[in-house]
């Protein structure tokens, strides 16, 4: 057998490898590398014309620099020269720069088009080979466009070599993914499907692999591949061990073939034909019955082989799900694996029982397992094992174990990695909801869950519960009870506070009549929690105060003691402030009646797909839809919600955030995305857009202070239309003009942009993440309200530039926006990006990171000067100010670079205290011109700082502080 | 099911030098060392008792270690892990018949050689041949040209 040496055939790059490897530092290799480079840059240059041997030599070099990462700009000619050698080693280095640079210099492929059609044309096997292999790894649109046409004849040819075969047939096939409109088969497909038929395996292998991608574009062309495939798989599997000799691996035959042909199956429906049916199941029969048999060699590669043919074996079945007696049979031989000592074969079982679980016949078989199924959530070392257990009790939950499941991953969760904490949480809480037969049993669960892992207890789950105690009068009065002692608790998560604070709002007068839980009690074990929570949790505990005064009169006295108290009434956030000074007034001036109607108990939420559901298959991505399918079995069970079940259809759409906010009954213009955290829920349960887009509160606040608003106040009319909520803009892109936008699991939008003067140019690149093409992508920019008269995008001269509607997957596009600032604004403009994935519309909205200190031009000044200027804008108007806590650390380094980002010149020697930053610069608008100061104090005792703005003009002052002051 | 096979091959050594990467979908350079660090901080982390497999992104990552190198494989989540288990053993069996008990330094100084191998096994992210008889005679076949 061959050996070879140590980098046998060129003594001097062995050489040049080895003193790379001797470096004893970063710096040196640096160094020994720049002097290689000059040397092969004088021979390339040299008058003295260099042999094949040292082009080839030096060429090769210039990989390994490649290689080991650093650039090469040159050293191109000289490839594309090596493969007009008609020597194999030189070609074979030319063709293998070219292959592994071609990412970073596509200008290499119009070069060496010529090359190629030359060697495909040459009937030199190797040489064809060669060819081939390069087309096949560059696999460009412009390969495509020369050489698609010629590869097909290459490939049905008779005379070609098997090997060219092989590789044509792949070559092909990478072609047609990237660019099926190149490949038009039409006139070859026949001759393509009969090399299942070939005699080398080889050559059927690489075949397999294009049929099976032609056929998922056109089945009906290739159906006689079924047959063809069925009896290739029947003559493998009947096959003795060593029959196929060079194609048996560890006493396995053709274990890669059966796969690949197996797979081939799946993507048609069972034969037609009865005789290629009883065929095919005559094989799944035998790898079932293999299975048993003891195994021909201790070996792990035998059993993996054989293991590997099998689990595609119960692929197939599952797909098909029309064999009971083969269904029962796999789950059986799963079975005996989750016991394996293997952790791969346990790990696989559970994955694969996961789809059994599915299916009609084989579910009861699966659920004979749950004891082991729970052993592995509880004892399995690595974590992706519980998860696939977890995933399983999930799969294989109905009406009768559900109790037992669904109180083991309770169990499960006390000691949960934190990795699937809030996916166990998610499922736990579908579960409970999808097979509750009584409403107290769902309440205890959910507060279970709370107690238990409240951080990763997300909106949707609270919001949930709140939605069906909402709806279900019969589960109302034991909810507020329930809460009320879970409340009792000396630490209990906020997450409690909130549903006990809304249920108790609306509910607590079905308790109030024990002593115990006299409205009295209620309220004071409700305030004694206040001071502990969140401002959106006290602005919630607000809201249920107003709602004591309406339910219980007798608390009016003491709620109202509490609003008005200073901590209230002039609490530092607006939000409080504002509820406290509205519920006040409200409860002092309102009759009773007017309370009653105002703050009457909520109206019944609509019904709908569980928001939950939407988010755990959001997390899961469209590859395990399946598992988490629900709609197919057990189509009795009743949604507790009392809604109607979820169609298969829609709950198995394979996007992760397909009709993520469950709206179908009313979409909104769009829809945002998930990772908007809070601010998609403020759609989701209360029913419709609803909130304007404001810079002020965060998300969170936004959604209390809307739906709250509905929900205190009493106002029922339901959602108004206006714009879905954007996601915030990131407060660093205030300060900077690159980065990352926005990121979810599909798509990634990155921004570049320069301003000047009153004009700025923004590139929006548009990165599609996943391996599926996105369709009908449209990016559109729009301006809110009465933004338009303010912010152009470019209107009149090139609009913003279009972009392409198709975006391949892993490909990024590009937008060029051109922006006017006409006069000072308040609002960014808006970026709206739809586009369909897997199928699926996905909607997203987001503020462009325009804001109004962009169009800043810093002004130097004497301090003189700037005195001046600070006393002319004197007027309380003119000037805005805030005080406030850092979030950061207080760095005086970057406190500058932050300044200097936002805008503003930095004077130096003009405060006197030299801890204070004194800026000024005006902003350009196409309507007028503002001047502004800053002056930035920094109280590192205290951890605080102060700014003052002052401007020409008062909105503009009040804007930028407010811009400014998140910065910090 | 999946379109598009096999994504990369990355053979890395523990200290996370890469010794062979072979990608199979466009990546520009920026990502492609993002993957690379990636895979490493995935794969150097779990021990002998944890699956050989291991969930990246929308993919998945089938390694195998051997000695101080570790092979990976990426590819979709639905397709069959034991296959591509298997692949990776059989690869580095005819590796090691090739270079007569392969070692990491035959990678390092026959590293072009190495992408003769993966293309003769590997071919447009799709398995292209597996009799190691087979391969091995067209490596040796090879190997005598001038």
């Amino acid at each position: 057998m061959p050996a070879v040496s140590k980098g046998d055939g060129m003594r001097g790059l062995a050489v040049f490898i080895s003193d790379i490897r001797n470096c004893k530092s970063k710096e040196a290799e640096i160094k020994r590398i720049n002097k290689e480079l000059a040397n092969i840059r004088s021979k390339f240059k040299g008058d003295k014309a260099l042999d094949g041997y040292s082009k080839k030599k030096y060429v090769c070099k210039l990989l390994f620099i490649f290689l080991l990462g650093h650039d090469i700009d040159f050293g191109h000619m000289e490839a594309v020269n090596l493969l007009s050698s008609n020597k194999y080693t030189e070609k074979q280095i030319g063709y293998l720069f070219i292959s592994v640079l071609v990412n970073s210099n596509s200008e290499l492929i119009r070069l060496i088009n010529n090359a190629i059609k030359n060697d495909l044309a040459s009937r030199n096997p190797t040489f064809m080979c060669l060819a081939l292999h390069c087309i096949a790894n560059v696999g460009s649109r412009e390969m495509g466009e020369a050489f698609a046409a010629d590869i097909p004849r290459i490939l049905v040819a008779g005379d070609s070599m098997d090997s060219v075969k092989q590789s044509a047939a792949l070559c092909l096939l990478r072609l047609y993914k990237a660019s099926p409109d190149l490949v038009p088969m039409g006139e070859w497909t026949a001759r393509v499907v009969h090399l299942l038929n070939d005699q080398h395996m080889g050559v059927v292998t690489a075949a397999v692999s294009l049929i099976t991608c032609l056929c998922k574009k056109n089945p009906d062309d290739f159906k006689t591949c079924i047959s063809l495939a069925v009896s290739r798989l029947s003559r493998i599997v009947s096959s003795a061990s060593t029959d196929l000799q060079d194609y048996t691996y560890y006493f396995v035959p053709a274990p890669w073939l059966s796969v690949k042909l197996l797979r081939l199956l799946q993507c048609y429906p069972p034969p037609e034909d009865a005789a290629v049916k009883g065929r095919l199941v005559e094989c799944l029969e035998t790898v079932l019955n293999k299975a048993q048999e003891p195994p021909k060699s201790k070996k792990v590669q035998h059993s993996n082989a054989k293991n590997a043919i099998l689990f595609e074996t119960i692929s197939l079945i599952i797909h098909y799900d029309s064999e009971p007696n083969l269904l029962v049979r796999a789950c059986n031989q799963l079975g005996q694996f989750l016991q394996h000592r293997e952790t791969n074969l346990r790990y696989l079982a559970l994955e694969s029982m996961c789809t059994l679980a599915s299916s009609e016949f084989s579910h009861e078989a699966v659920k004979t397992h749950i004891d082991t199924v729970i052993n592995a959530l509880k004892t399995e070392r690595d974590v992706s094992v519980r998860q696939r257990a977890a995933d399983l009790l999930y799969a294989m939950c109905d009406r009768s174990n559900a109790k037992q499941i669904v109180s083991e991953m309770l169990r499960y969760l006390e000691t949960a990695d934190y990795a699937i904490r809030e996916e166990i949480v998610l499922k736990v809480a579908i579960l409970a909801e999808k097979y509750a037969v009584d409403y107290s049993w769902y309440v205890d669960t959910i507060l279970n869950l709370i107690r238990i892992a409240g951080d990763y207890v997300s909106e949707e789950v609270w919001y949930r519960v709140l939605q069906i105690v909402t709806n279900r009068d019969d589960v109302q009065g034991y909810a507020a009870k329930t809460v009320f002692e879970a409340l009792q608790a000396p630490a209990c998560h906020e997450n409690m506070v909130k549903v006990g604070g809304y249920i108790l709002g609306e509910f607590g007068n079905l308790i109030a009549g024990d002593p115990r839980s006299s409205p009295p009690v209620q309220f004071s074990l409700l305030h004694s929690k206040f001071h502990l929570c969140s401002v959106a949790t006290r602005a919630l505990l607000l809201s249920t105060y107003i709602k004591f005064i309406n339910l219980f009169p007798e608390t009016k006295a003491t709620i109202q003691g509490v609003l008005r108290a200073g901590s209230q009434l002039r609490n530092a956030d607006v939000e409080l402030q504002q509820r406290a000074v509205e519920y006040l007034t409200l409860s002092s001036v309102a009759s009773t009646d007017v309370l009653a109607t105002v703050l009457e108990e909520m109206p019944p939420f609509p019904e709908r797909e569980s928001s939950i559901l939407a988010k755990l298959k959001r997390k899961k991505g469209p590859g395990a839809a399946s598992a988490l399918d629900d709609g197919r079995r057990d189509p009795s069970s009743n949604d507790i919600n009392g809604g109607v079940e979820p169609t298969p259809s829609t709950v198995s759409t394979p996007s992760p955030s397909a009709d993520l906010l469950g709206l179908r009954a009313a979409p909104p213009p769009a829809a945002p995305p998930a990772s908007a955290g809070a601010g998609n829920l403020l759609v989701d349960v209360f029913d419709g857009p609803a909130a304007q887009p404001s810079l002020g509160p965060t998300p969170e606040e936004a959604f209390l202070s809307e739906s709250w608003e509905r929900w205190g106040r009493g106002m029922r009319t339901g959602a108004h239309p206006g714009h879905p909520v954007p996601l915030p803009l990131p407060p660093r892109f205030v300060c900077k003009n690159n980065g990352v936008l926005f990121e979810n699991q599909l798509l990634q939008i990155g921004v570049k942009s320069e301003f000047r003067q009153n004009l700025g140019r923004m590139y929006l690149f548009y990165g599609n993440k996943t391996s599926v093409q996105f369709q009908n992508f449209s990016p559109t920019v729009v301006h809110p309200g009465d933004l338009q008269t303010h912010i152009l995008s470019g209107l009149g001269q090139p609009p913003t530039k279009r972009v392409a509607a198709q975006v391949d997957g892993g490909a990024q596009v590009q937008q060029v926006l051109n922006i006017e600032c006409l006069r000072d604004f308040l609002t960014p403009p808006l970026l709206s990006v739809r586009f369909r994935y897997g199928g699926a519309p996905q909607a997203l909205t987001l503020k462009l990171p325009v804001t109004i200190n962009k169009f800043f031009q810093p002004t130097e000044m004497a301090a003189q000067d700037f005195f001046q200027r600070w006393k002319q804008l004197s007027l309380p108007q003119q000037e805005a100010q805030k005080i406030f806590k850092a979030n950061h650390p207080m760095d005086a380094e970057v406190t500058k670079a932050k300044l200097l980002g936002f805008g503003s010149a930095l004077l130096d020697n003009v405060d006197p205290n030299p801890e204070n930053f004194v800026g000024a610069g005006i902003i350009q608008t196409k309507a007028l011109q503002v001047g502004c100061l800053l002056r930035l104090e920094p109280n590192a005792q205290a951890q605080m700082y102060r700014l003052t703005l002052r401007t020409s003009k008062e909105s503009v002052s009040r804007h930028l502080c407010e811009l400014l002051a998140q910065q910090f | 099911m999946s379109l598009h096979g096999i994504r990369f091959i990355l053979i890395q050594n523990r200290a996370g030098k890469t010794r062979l990467a072979k990608w199979y979908m466009q990546f520009d350079d920026d990502e492609k060392q993002k993957l690379i660090e990636e895979v490493h901080a995935v794969v150097t982390v779990r021990d002998a008792k944890h699956t050989n497999f291991v969930e990246f992104r929308n993919f998945k990552i089938i390694y195998r270690r051997y000695a101080g190198l570790y092979f990976c494989i990426c590819v979709d989540v639905n397709d069959n892990n034991l296959a591509y288990l298997e692949a990776i053993h059989n690869f580095v069996e005819v590796l090691n018949e090739y270079f007569h008990n392969v070692c990491e330094l035959d990678l390092v100084f026959n590293f072009y050689k190495v992408y003769t191998v993966v293309d003769e096994m590997f071919l447009a992210g799709e398995i292209r041949e597996t009799s190691q008889t087979k391969v091995l005679k067209q490596l040796l076949m090879l190997q005598s040209l001038e």
